[in-house]
């Protein structure tokens, strides 16, 4: 770097702090109402915000109170989250990372593109980190956006070791706000996780209190009749599969948490009225998708997973562990409730945002759980029972409606092709995925407890719970992103499908049948164009996070859409994106729900 | 993946050896008849086309799952780190937990135990059961099964091993365990093993057991078991054909899925030469049971 190039730099430099004031001042302002508001009864002292290129972190266990009961977690630097970093797109960061722990840790950048020796992951890209070593990364920031870092050792995330990032874009934000609140949502468990695991491996419905009863099968006679009430169950019944397997872990263990505060502590972000409000939500918590809303407030959802997309505005929206949406709000009166209930509708996560500290407006109760439809189980196959149980309208597929302004894609073509597993591939070859579904070998086996034979792609699908429920919920159709994004359009030189897999009853998760210590490398090369299938042989939704490089989304036609670094793939649903791996390196690729992954739904990718 | 000829050659073993048992019975009550063919249907997926979700072999043009991967492994290959160091999940560890199914005391001031121990992965568990009674004058009738357990399917595990019983008046038997142990369709809790013994000594066991949520922590456990022999035992009281059959309602309250105290009923009646042995002994061939335990497991 020579001297004028320096001198820019600090010039930027400056400017960037300035920047960063405005920003930071409201994290700045808001950490009082964190530490000062609600001092020391819940959980940690509140996460440092630290600016800049070079970085101490330092892990070690601690004294944490999330619930009523003292336990002790993992924190960097002495706070659950971790501190906030700030990076600035183009400079070349140093972390250095201590560990004051008795046994090996990690820290992993999640969704930044580095060489495979910095992402951190033990056993992958390296050693890990072991007690009292000090590791320093050091590498080159070539992204803008919001991000976390977490331990990938074990299930050290889920004791607390977790933390935001926030990279600004080197040319300056073309998003203007007011104020800019990182929103961590995450989960808090007073038990061993370890023993949580085992518990679910001894009984894997045992988090589960909204498990079908008799009362609910009388209920169901009384309202219909007795056959209605017996066809409802059947399938379930004779696949030996639950209706309301929404999630492993519920609310009788975890506790949900909003930038490491429980509900009662209400963490609160202050604002002006006619501020334009910009909420950095990150999904950091360990095994728990979260649903959304701020009543009162249209969110204009600018950014997900750090890339900008053709803003769209909606009531909710959902992500799962590894994702993160940007969204502004522009709030009006003087308090409001930022509501995110767990998937399986067992308790919450709740902020407040409001013009004062010490507010708070009313919150929401628990939407009712839905039962799983027959689309999540089978896909498209059977419509008319997925309607028939109040699932999503494949049908009339009132979606034209339900699409803004920004997309036009044609949706007509959306559905039925999972029904043809014929046409397009001979025509086109490699411009739109397979239709055809292959399931591995290793799928008949006492791994998988279901296959799917006609998925569904619908990216337009909500999801369960949500499909039809008077809000205006945000889908993966929606993300559009901003020209720009999308770097690399070339076509896919070829296409690997892989399917997500799982007995539920034994608790085991898998690729193909296979958990990843049976598993292969799956091999790449570098500035490979390939298409990844993703075809999703379970009742739950995985957030597939691939580490070094993107994950450009298509839709059915072979469109790109967006760039994510982590996907979720709804039950009985087909997706495909686009890679070119730049990095050379073994990189891990793996459901972001904690326990999917240490159960073995997860690969190694091969680039070389 | 040939697990599905396994699971048909077992069940028609254990068929086989149920009619052998049987043949000095007469008739298979239908009740017995209905759990074996929940039993059949539950590890025969391929009789139910409605089902090609589940189960069933893999067919000719499947994928091959390391169709991708250029001949690397996770330890060897470019990047790899040394085998010691390489990522190893929760799939590679093993497990363990201590069962207490039943634990009650009955209205004969008797206490009847069944307990199980498992250790090992996902697939592959190494199991030690009990089951007994114990009354004042000390153990009764006690079997102990050591079994390895396999999984032949998405619900079903084959199990292998020996079982050892003792009577406290008397002669002990050894057995070799050959069985299946997993969840039917409609979520039945089954287990039937077979047992070959010495001097073609042979006997046949069927579990099944099933919940009915009342609400989320009381919950309804109906229980059946029958028990068939191959050869009369004098010694020990046993018929040949089917020897005793029993049913039980349970009702439990979960404290939390470890812990749940229960009240419950049990029907115990034995058949043919079992019950006129009995009866010669003084003793009533049927007997109803009030009873209250708690299942725990850890």
């Amino acid at each position: 770097m020579d001297m004028r190039d320096s001198e820019s730099f600090s010039l930027s430099r400056r400017r960037f702090v300035q920047g960063l004031i405005a920003g930071t001042s409201v994290l700045g302002t808001s950490m009082p109402s964190f530490a000062i508001g609600q001092p020391t009864a819940y959980g940690t002292r509140s996460p440092d915000v630290l600016t800049g290129t070079e970085f101490d972190l330092v892990i070690d266990q601690g004294p944490v109170n999330f619930t009523g009961q003292a336990n002790t977690g993992i924190m960097i630097n002495g706070s659950i989250p971790a501190p906030t970093l700030i990076w600035r797109e183009g400079d070349t960061i140093t972390l250095r990372v201590t560990n004051r722990l008795s046994v090996p840790t990690s820290v992993h950048w999640h969704g930044i593109i580095l060489p495979y020796q910095m992402d951190g992951v033990p056993g992958l890209s390296y050693a890990g980190i072991t007690p009292g070593q000090t590791f320093t990364y050091r590498f080159r920031v070539q992204q803008s956006g919001t991000y976390w870092y977490h331990s990938h050792t074990g299930f050290q995330e889920m004791s607390g070791m977790y933390g935001s990032l926030v990279i600004l874009p080197r040319g300056g934000d073309g998003v203007k706000s007011d104020r800019d609140f990182v929103v961590q949502l995450s989960d808090w468990t007073d038990e061993n996780p370890m023993e949580v695991f085992a518990k679910l491996k001894q009984q894997s419905d045992y988090y589960n209190y909204a498990q079908p009863t008799v009362a609910d099968f009388f209920e169901d006679v009384s309202r219909y009749d007795l056959r209605t009430a017996m066809a409802k169950r059947e399938m379930w019944n004779e696949m030996r599969m639950n209706p309301t397997d929404l999630a492993d872990l519920s609310a009788s263990t975890l506790t949900y948490l909003c930038n490491g505060q429980p509900p009662n502590g209400n963490w609160t972000g202050i604002f002006k009225p006619g501020d334009t409000v910009r909420l950095r939500f990150v999904n950091g918590a360990s095994n728990s998708f979260f649903d959304v809303r701020i009543p009162g407030l249209v969110m204009t959802v600018i950014q997900a997973d750090g890339q900008n997309i053709e803003p769209v505005s909606v009531d909710e929206f959902r992500f799962g562990p590894g994702e993160t949406y940007d969204v502004l709000v522009y709030p009006k009166d003087d308090a409001y409730t930022i509501f995110a209930q767990s998937m399986d509708r067992s308790g919450y996560a709740k902020g407040t945002l409001a013009v004062r500290d010490g507010l708070s407006a009313p919150v929401p109760t628990l939407d009712k759980i839905q039962w799983l439809t027959m689309a999540d189980m089978m896909g498209a196959m059977d419509h008319q029972s997925s309607m028939q149980h109040g699932g999503m309208q494949h049908q009339g597929h009132s979606m034209s409606m339900n699409h803004g302004m920004s997309m036009n894609h044609d949706m007509s073509m959306n559905h039925g092709m999972a029904m043809d597993h014929s046409q397009h591939q001979g025509m086109h070859g490699l411009a739109t995925p397979s239709q055809q579904v292959r399931h591995a070998a290793s799928e008949y086996g006492p791994s998988v407890d279901m296959r799917v034979d006609m998925p569904r792609t619908s990216l337009d699908d909500p999801g369960a719970g949500l499909r039809n429920n008077g809000r205006r919920v945000l889908t993966l159709d929606d993300l559009c992103a901003v020209e720009g994004v999308l770097t690399d359009t070339g076509m896919p030189v070829r296409e690997l499908e892989l399917h997500l897999t799982g007995n539920m009853e034994r608790y085991t998760w898998s690729f193909d049948g296979l958990e990843f210590g049976k598993s292969t490398p799956v091999a790449l090369k570098r500035n490979e164009r390939i298409r990844i299938i993703l075809q999703n042989d379970t009742m739950m939704t995985h957030p597939m996070h691939l580490h070094g490089m993107w994950s450009d989304l298509e839709d059915a036609q072979g469109q790109l859409r967006v760039r994510r670094h982590t996907i979720p793939v709804q039950p009985a649903q087909r997706l495909s994106f686009l890679a070119t791996p730049q990095e050379v390196g073994r990189w891990a690729w793996h459901c972001h729900l904690l326990f999917h992954m240490d159960a073995g739904m997860f690969r190694e990718v091969l680039v070389s | 993946m040939k697990n599905h000829h396994l699971i048909h050659s077992i069940t028609a073993a254990l068929c086989l050896l149920s009619a052998q048992a049987l043949a000095g019975s007469g008739a298979m009550p239908s009740t017995e008849g209905e759990e074996q063919r929940e039993a059949m249907k539950a590890t025969s997926m391929q009789a139910m086309p409605e089902m090609q979700m589940q189960g069933g072999d893999a067919p000719a043009d499947s994928r091959d799952p390391h169709a991708y991967s250029g001949g690397h492994t996770l330890s060897e290959g470019p990047y790899a780190l040394p085998g010691s160091q390489r990522l190893r999940l929760a799939d590679e560890d093993a497990f363990w937990a201590v069962m207490g199914d039943r634990l009650e005391y009955d209205n004969d001031d008797d206490v009847a135990f069944d307990l199980s121990v498992w250790y090992g992965g996902t697939y592959d568990r190494v199991w030690l059961k009990l089951e007994g009674d114990y009354n004042q004058d000390g153990l009764e009738e006690t079997q102990a099964e050591l079994l390895w357990g396999h999984a032949i399917s998405s619900y079903f595990d084959f199990q292998l091993g020996t079982r050892f019983d003792y009577y406290a008046d008397g002669q002990n038997r050894q057995w070799l365990a050959l069985g299946v142990q997993g969840l039917a369709p409609y979520w039945f809790e089954l287990d039937l093993t077979a047992y070959l013994g010495e001097q073609g000594r042979s006997a046949l066991s069927l579990e099944a057991e099933y919940e009915w949520l009342l609400t989320q922590r009381l919950i309804l456990q109906p229980r059946a078991e029958l028990t068939l022999y191959g050869k009369d035992d004098p010694q020990n009281g046993i018929g040949s054909g089917l020897s005793d059959a029993s049913l039980g309602l349970r009702l439990r309250y979960e404290f939390s899925r470890q812990f749940a105290p229960y009240v419950g009923i049990e029907r115990k009646e034995t058949f043919g030469t079992t019950a006129d042995y009995l009866e010669a002994a003084g003793e009533s061939a049927g007997d109803t049971r009030v009873l209250a335990g708690i299942r725990f497991w850890f």
